[in-house]
Formats: C-alpha cells, sequence, structure tokens
C-alpha cells in the first residue's frame, strides 16, 4: 500500500495542527508579541493622531516582520531534534511539499492570527477606513512571502545552537523588499493614490516565494541533516 | 544487473578533521544480515546515516540496484526504513497518532491494523498516551513499531535495542528473523547480542 503525496500532506497538515493545539500558549507569543510592539509605540513617539497616521503602517509592518521572525523558531526545530525531520526526507514523497505544508500550517498558526490583531491596532493608530483594508491586503499578501523566505533561513540555520542571530541575519535583508511595499502601500491609499503597483510587487514576491522557496528549504533542511 | 541489492563502494567518511573510516565495501542481498561494530566514536552512526543517504560519504559511493541512490531517491526510499539514534517520534502526540503519521510517509503493508500492531510491541495499554509521559524503552518500542507496518525491504537501524528489555529484545529478534524470511535485508548496530534463528550475521568492522 503505497500513500499518495496527497494522503501524507493532508497527514502532516494535520499532524501540524494537532501539535498547534496542544501548545496553543507558546503559538500566541509571536501575536502577543506583535500587539505589545505597536502598543509601545504612541508612548514613545507620542500619542499625535496625525503623526500616528502617518508611521502607523510602517510601525504595523515591522512588528509583523519582527513577529514572523520570531516565529519561526518553532517551524523546523522540533521536528530535526526528534527525527522526524530524517523520516519525512526519507519519506516516499518530495520533501519539497512536505515543507510547504508545513509552512501553510505554520502561517495559519503565526501569520494569521497578525491578520486578525491588524484591524485592531490600525484603529489604536489612527489610520484610516481605506488605510485598515489597504494594510489587511497587503499583509495578507506579505506574510505568506515573509514565511516562505524565512523557511529558507531557518532550514539553513536548524542545526546551528543558538542560531537566531544568524537567522536574523540572513532573512532580514530579504524581507526588506516586502517592508518597503508593504508600508508604502498604505501610505499611497491614505494619500488617494492609485496602489496596483505595491500589490503586484507584492504579489510578484508571493509568487516567487512561493514557487522557489520550498525547493531552496527542502535543499537547506537536507544539507542540514548531513 | 541485480535486483534488490546494497552495495557500498568504498566508503570514507571524515567528521571535523579525522577520519573515521575509509575504504568500506561491503554488498547486502536478499536475506542477509550484518552488524556495524566498532568501539564508541568509530562511525557507526555517520556508516548508517550514508547508507540512507541522509550524509555524503567524503569518499565512495552508495548503490542500490547498482545504481547511486541519490539518482533514483524516491524508489530507493520506497525500499526504505530507518530507525535512526532519535526515535523520530512527536512527544506531543500518542502512540497511535505518530504511527499514523510514518504511515503516510512510507509504503506500508497491505493490511496494517495499527492496534494489533502495539499489542504486538506491547504497548497497547499505552497506546492513547502522548509519548512525552513514556518512557525510554517504550518510546524505542514505538519506534521499532513502525518496522511492523511497513512493506520495505531494507532495513537501517542503529542501536534498535537499546533501553528495550530482554523480552523486547526477542520480539526484536523473532521479528527480524520474519523479515529475513521473507527476503528482506538489515543492517544494524548494537551493544546487545542479537541472534536470529538460522540468518547468520555477518560483520562490517569499523577500527579507528
Amino acid at each position: 500500500m503505497v500513500p499518495t503525496l496527497g494522503n501524507a500532506l493532508v497527514a502532516l497538515v494535520r499532524r501540524d495542527i494537532r501539535l498547534v493545539v496542544r501548545h496553543r500558549f507558546e503559538i500566541a507569543n509571536p501575536v502577543l508579541f506583535f500587539i505589545i510592539v505597536v502598543t509601545l509605540f504612541p508612548f514613545g513617539v507620542g500619542s499625535d493622531p496625525a503623526q500616528l497616521a502617518l508611521i502607523g503602517s510602517g510601525i504595523v509592518w515591522v512588528a509583523a516582520l519582527l513577529a514572523t521572525l520570531l516565529a519561526l523558531e518553532g517551524l523546523f526545530r522540533s521536528d530535526f531534534e526528534d527525527g522526524t525531520l530524517e523520516q519525512m526526507a526519507l519519506g516516499l514523497h518530495p520533501l519539497s511539499a512536505l515543507v510547504l505544508s508545513k509552512v501553510f500550517v505554520h502561517w495559519c498558526a503565526t501569520g494569521l492570527p497578525l491578520l486578525i490583531a491588524a484591524p485592531l491596532l490600525g484603529i489604536l493608530l489612527n489610520m484610516s477606513v481605506t488605510g485598515q483594508l489597504t494594510l489587511l491586503a497587503a499583509l495578507a499578501l506579505g506574510t505568506p512571502t515573509l514565511s516562505l523566505i524565512g523557511a529558507v533561513g531557518m532550514a539553513l540555520t536548524v542545526g546551528v545552537k543558538r542560531g537566531g542571530l544568524l537567522l536574523t541575519l540572513l532573512v532580514l535583508p530579504l524581507y526588506v523588499p516586502v517592508l518597503i511595499f508593504g508600508a508604502s502601500v498604505v501610505l499611497a491609499a491614505e494619500a488617494g493614490l492609485p496602489t496596483a503597483g505595491h500589490f503586484y510587487a507584492l504579489g510578484a514576491m508571493a509568487v516567487l516565494a512561493l514557487s522557489l522557496a520550498p525547493l531552496a528549504t527542502s535543499a537547506a533542511l537536507r544539507i542540514s541533516l548531513n | 544487473m541485480q535486483l534488490n541489492m546494497l552495495e557500498a563502494r568504498s566508503l570514507g567518511c571524515v567528521r571535523g578533521t579525522r577520519l573515521l573510516f575509509e575504504d568500506i565495501s561491503f554488498q547486502i542481498h536478499p536475506g542477509e544480515i550484518c552488524q556495524v561494530r566498532g568501539t564508541n566514536g568509530a562511525g557507526k552512526t555517520s556508516l548508517l546515516r550514508i547508507l540512507c543517504g541522509l550524509s555524503l560519504p567524503e569518499h565512495g559511493e552508495v548503490l542500490w540496484d547498482g545504481a547511486p541512490i541519490d539518482q533514483d531517491r524516491a524508489r530507493y526510499h520506497a525500499q526504505l526504513a530507518y530507525v535512526g539514534h532519535a526515535p523520530g517520534l512527536k512527544l506531543d502526540l500518542t502512540a497511535r497518532e505518530n504511527l499514523l503519521f510514518a504511515l503516510s510517509l512510507q509504503a506500508a503493508q497491505e493490511h496494517v491494523d495499527i492496534d494489533e500492531v502495539l499489542e504486538r510491541v506491547g504497548l497497547d495499554a499505552s497506546a492513547n498516551l502522548l509519548c512525552r509521559h513514556l518512557s525510554a524503552g517504550q518510546l524505542r518500542r514505538v519506534a521499532i513499531a513502525r518496522l511492523h507496518l511497513t512493506s520495505a525491504l531494507l532495513w537501517i537501524l542503529d542501536e534498535p535495542c537499546s533501553a528495550i528489555d530482554s523480552q523486547g529484545v526477542s520480539n526484536i529478534e523473532t521479528l527480524l528473523g520474519t523479515h529475513l524470511d521473507a527476503g528482506g535485508m538489515v543492517i544494524f548496530t548494537s551493544h546487545q547480542a542479537i541472534q536470529v534463528a538460522q540468518h547468520p550475521i555477518t560483520t562490517i568492522e569499523l577500527s579507528s
């Protein structure tokens, strides 16, 4: 009896969801971090509504980016340490497909909560309704890219003890384009300028990451297992 | 070309600046069992990982059916079951959930009954406990239970008997015997004596 790739992906998604549910408090950390960082900003830079509206999208994006980075640690670490990653690498199915479904569940557990929290933070930062909707759309398009790029970096550093700083150095430069387009699209929308170009750029990055990152991640995982 | 044969050709392995072993060559055919022996740190685990394709050898190559194993990974993996140093189990899943997931990754036998397998490895009472609450020996038993499910021909086992009691060891010996009778192949390392009836164990000696 040979399990199909579909069977394996469903089994992996179900397993990871089950693990998320059994670890729900750890999984809540990134979104709490996200909310705390954003709420601290008005205390630091002053609560002038006009100023907050101007820098709001940048604050939300930087916080989302750091929260994603914080969450990456949980992506492959435990699978690497308990040997399940070896079993996946020696299984019948392409490791890149398994990686993609792992990243999907990971994004649902750590990226999706950011999207849910974002409108609330938008109100806090005095963003207009247009601005908030644009921010939401940009985050929906941008955070999967962040997770996919982060997976490559995490796969490379999973074998390194305390590889957190290395991961940051590897991944953050690649996050910058997403940050630039993601934050500026909100300003453009608030100013009534066309936003299609920004969204095309974010979409292109998402498609590029979706098609290349799983391959790079599985290659990096094989190197880390070596 | 002979079917279902594992061949190692002059394998060499270097860890850091130290040469662990060099020029290891052997063949394993259906029905053969082979033990890798050596002192601690001689490179037994490294050799097994190279044979699986998890690590790359410094020199030499591993062939399955006459073709290098990295050429057609899926075909080789369909015939390979590996029980490594790490048990490959999620501690926050139950034994049953772990086995169900393992089934999705590996080619399995036609009729598998997870409850029956758990009973055979002596875990029927703790099948629904999180693996976190199992002892080291019980975790090994769950890892060994994977071998009851797989249809792979080649088993590569790294210390299958560590932390397992004498009853468990004799169960493993029976399991290996059945597998070899059916034309399977086994390569293992073990610090405990393992004997399989009617199947003499050949050895590969790693000397540092």
